[in-house]
């Protein structure tokens, strides 16, 4: 390899191994720094978690959750320090319903002693102001009666020509009226003063009773505010007609008082003139004297004279005086229209306030009655929707329940069920194994009763065969047996349930049963007997005899001399077949106890022989039989009672 | 007991013998006295027919178990089919 080319592949190796470098080391720091990103990156990069873990340490299994806890509580926190102070321990709190309609019940309480005692403040504040007010319009036109009256009169005073005791009359009247005047007016004064107060009082207790800021104070407040309105602009009304009153008086006063003036200086004059008449029109009329007429009447034309060039004056200054007195009426009337503009602005703007307050507690109950029905429809809204999820939730819960319920119960009958079956189970199985030993116990009585009643059986029976035996034994030399018909018939009874024995026990020639059998040892004796007989007879057979063949057959026996006894050959030829051979085989057999060879072999002679042998051949077979039968009823007997003995 | 059938049988051909001899010879005697002017050959004869009759009778005694009597003949006959 090159240099150049060793040191390209070394720089490649080198870039790959900064970039797996770092990127490895980013992702551990970064993953040090946001837990999230650690687990994200531990959850998809295998084996990345234990890296992580020999990097920086186990990850906090409860760091985000703490995290998200944190996080939430400062959130709660903020909320918490946002929401009045006595919800502070803990943030959020639903309060519970009682406490909420506690709350309810004494801010409503409150609310309803506020506004009891607001509206009988109010009402007594009103019935005071109104009485006042009303006392005080009373007053005031009372006033005004008074004041027209006054000026009535005064006009009339003035003016009338009257007879003198009656102008007396009538300015006596006057004073009265116009005492009445002062009086009622003062009493107007003092009734408006105390209408005001009232009204004063009435307007800071509404402001005070709008201060408490309780909504259903309103409409009392509202109507408290238009009596009082109302109550003002009466009062204003007659005030101003009381003033309009009192300037009208004020103008006829102040001509009444002119002219009074004018009289009095009149009467001064005239007292100047005439000083014992008195300044009284009344009194004039019959106390004055002719020259003292005179003189007034001199006085009288002089005045009047004075008064044309006063009028004249007057008539030149009448414009500048009238312009004079119209700028003061202007501006009077300015004033009072300023004032009266004030009141009736006043007035209007208390109409269009307290109409806007109407409008506005009318419009503020009938969005109250809105919000209200808005509420009640939320509310029912809510109610609906809470039902929804009540029911709903019900629901859930009942099927949850039930579900738990089912489960729980089905837990429960399976267990008892369970456990019912296992103890019915082990009851089953203990009465079954009692059952199964009683059974067991049962047959084995049984069976111990069947032994012994088998083993009884067999003992008869083996008793029976040994008697049966026995009489077979008991044989006299030459006389048969006893007819063996009753150990028979014993042996049979003794097992007429054993086929076997039954069969063997049937099996017993009838000769035997009837006749019984002969012993060996007779049948021996017989056959010695006999062989002499075949021995003589031995040419004699079905061809050969005649008389000669007989005497033929003496002469050999007579000649002939065999073996007494002879052993047989294990297999007979044809030379053994000789009858002389036969019958000392078959008397060495019979010597020798063989009786079943013997006869075998007495069983191969023919002829004449064989006829002669043939009954001792019968019973020798008859006892061969029966002693095989008995042999083997025997044997079987001892088997079985072998079976049936039970070893010690 | 067929040993003593023999016996049995020897006795009646002796007797048969002895009467059928005693009876030839009496009748013989009584023929040869009678008729044949006491020649002894009646007597032989007589007693001698008598001994012959007693000899026969003795032997057809003695084959007469060997005789085959007509119902005791059986036919043999092959059984062609059979199953």
């Amino acid at each position: 390899y090159t240099a150049g080319g060793s040191s390209g592949a070394a720089k490649v190796v080198a870039a790959g191994l900064l970039t797996v470098g770092g990127g490895v080391g980013g992702t551990i720091l970064y993953a040090k720094w946001d837990h999230k990103f650690r687990a994200a990156v531990e959850n998809n990069v295998p084996y990345s978690d234990w890296l992580l873990g020999l990097a920086l340490g186990p990850a906090y299994q409860g760091d985000i959750m703490k995290q998200v806890r944190m996080d939430s509580q400062h959130v709660w926190v903020i909320i918490a320090d946002s929401v009045v102070a006595p919800h502070t321990e803990l943030p959020l709190r639903e309060r519970p319903v009682e406490e909420v309609a506690a709350r309810l019940a004494q801010q409503d309480q409150k609310e309803q002693d506020t506004l009891s005692s607001v509206s009988a403040s109010l009402e007594e504040c009103l019935a005071s102001s109104a009485k006042a007010t009303l006392q005080a319009i009373g007053a005031q036109e009372a006033a005004v009666q008074a004041i027209t009256q006054h000026i009535h009169k005064l006009k009339e005073a003035m003016e009338a020509e009257v007879p003198p005791p009656e102008k007396s009359s009538q300015w006596k009247d006057l004073e009265a009226a116009l005492a009445d005047r002062t009086s009622a007016v003062n009493d107007a004064e003092t009734a408006l003063l105390k209408a005001k107060e009232a009204l004063d009082s009435l307007k800071s207790e509404i402001d005070k009773s709008k201060g408490l800021k309780v909504s259903a104070v309103r409409p009392l407040v509202l109507a408290a505010e238009e009596n009082l309105h109302n109550m003002v602009v009466d009062l204003d009304r007659v005030v101003t007609k009381l003033q309009s009153a009192e300037s009208e008086s004020k103008i006829v006063s102040q001509y009444s008082d002119l002219v009074n003036e004018a009289k009095l200086q009149f009467q001064r004059e005239v007292s100047s003139l005439t000083p014992e008449i008195q300044a009284n029109w009344k009194g004039l009329t019959g106390k004055l004297s002719a020259d003292d007429l005179n003189a007034l009447i001199a006085h009288a034309h002089r005045r009047i004279d004075q008064l044309n060039r006063e009028l004249a004056e007057q008539r030149v200054r009448e414009q500048i005086h009238i312009d004079a007195s119209l700028e003061q009426q202007k501006l009077e009337d300015q004033k009072a229209l300023e004032k009266a503009v004030l009141t009736a602005v006043q007035h209007i703007k208390e109409d269009t306030r307290l109409e806007q307050e109407r409008k506005l507690s009318e419009l503020r109950e009938v969005m109250e009655a809105e919000m209200r029905t808005q509420l009640r429809r939320q509310a029912a809204a809510h109610t609906d929707h809470v039902q929804d999820v009540l029911k709903v939730q019900e629901q859930e819960l009942r099927a949850d329940a039930e579900q738990v319920l089912g489960s729980k119960l089905l837990e429960q009958e399976t267990s008892y069920r369970q456990l019912s079956q296992e103890q019915l189970d082990n009851f089953t199985l203990d009465m079954n194994t009692a059952y199964a030993r009683l059974k067991g116990m049962e047959e084995a009585i049984d069976s111990h009763v069947v032994a012994e009643e088998e083993a009884r059986k067999a003992h008869q029976l083996w008793l029976s065969v040994e008697a049966l035996n026995y009489s077979l034994k008991m044989a006299d030399a030459d006389s048969p047996t006893m007819p063996l018909e009753s150990a028979a018939q014993a042996v049979r009874d003794s097992c007429h349930d054993n086929d076997f024995a039954l069969a063997l026990a049937t099996a017993l020639p009838e000769e035997s049963l009837q006749r019984g059998v002969y012993s060996e040892a007779s049948l021996r004796a017989r056959f010695n007997a006999l062989r002499a007989l075949v021995r003589r007879v031995a040419l004699v057979d079905e061809t050969h005899n005649s008389l000669y063949q007989y005497f033929l057959s003496y002469l050999q026996a007579a000649l002939l001399f065999e073996a007494k006894q002879e052993a047989p050959p294990g297999q007979l030829c044809s030379e053994d077949l000789d009858p002389f051979r036969l019958l000392s085989y078959a008397s060495f057999c019979l010597e020798h106890g063989d009786l079943e060879l013997a006869a075998k072999l007495v069983n191969q002679l023919r002829g004449e022989a064989r006829r002669v042998v043939e009954d001792w051949l019968t019973e020798a077979r008859l006892t061969l039989e029966t002693r095989q039968v008995v042999s083997l009823l025997s044997a079987y007997a001892n088997a079985v009672g072998l079976g049936t003995t039970q070893a010690p | 007991m067929s040993e003593k059938e023999l016996g049995k049988k020897w006795d009646r051909c002796l007797a048969d013998g002895a009467i059928k001899f005693g009876t030839g010879l009496g009748l013989g005697i009584v023929f040869s006295v009678l008729f044949f002017k006491r020649h002894t050959w009646p007597i032989s004869l007589c007693s001698g027919a008598g001994l012959g009759m007693a000899f026969s009778n003795c032997q057809n005694d003695l084959r007469s178990s060997y005789l085959l009597h007509r119902s005791q003949k059986v036919g043999l006959c092959n059984k062609t089919h059979s199953n």
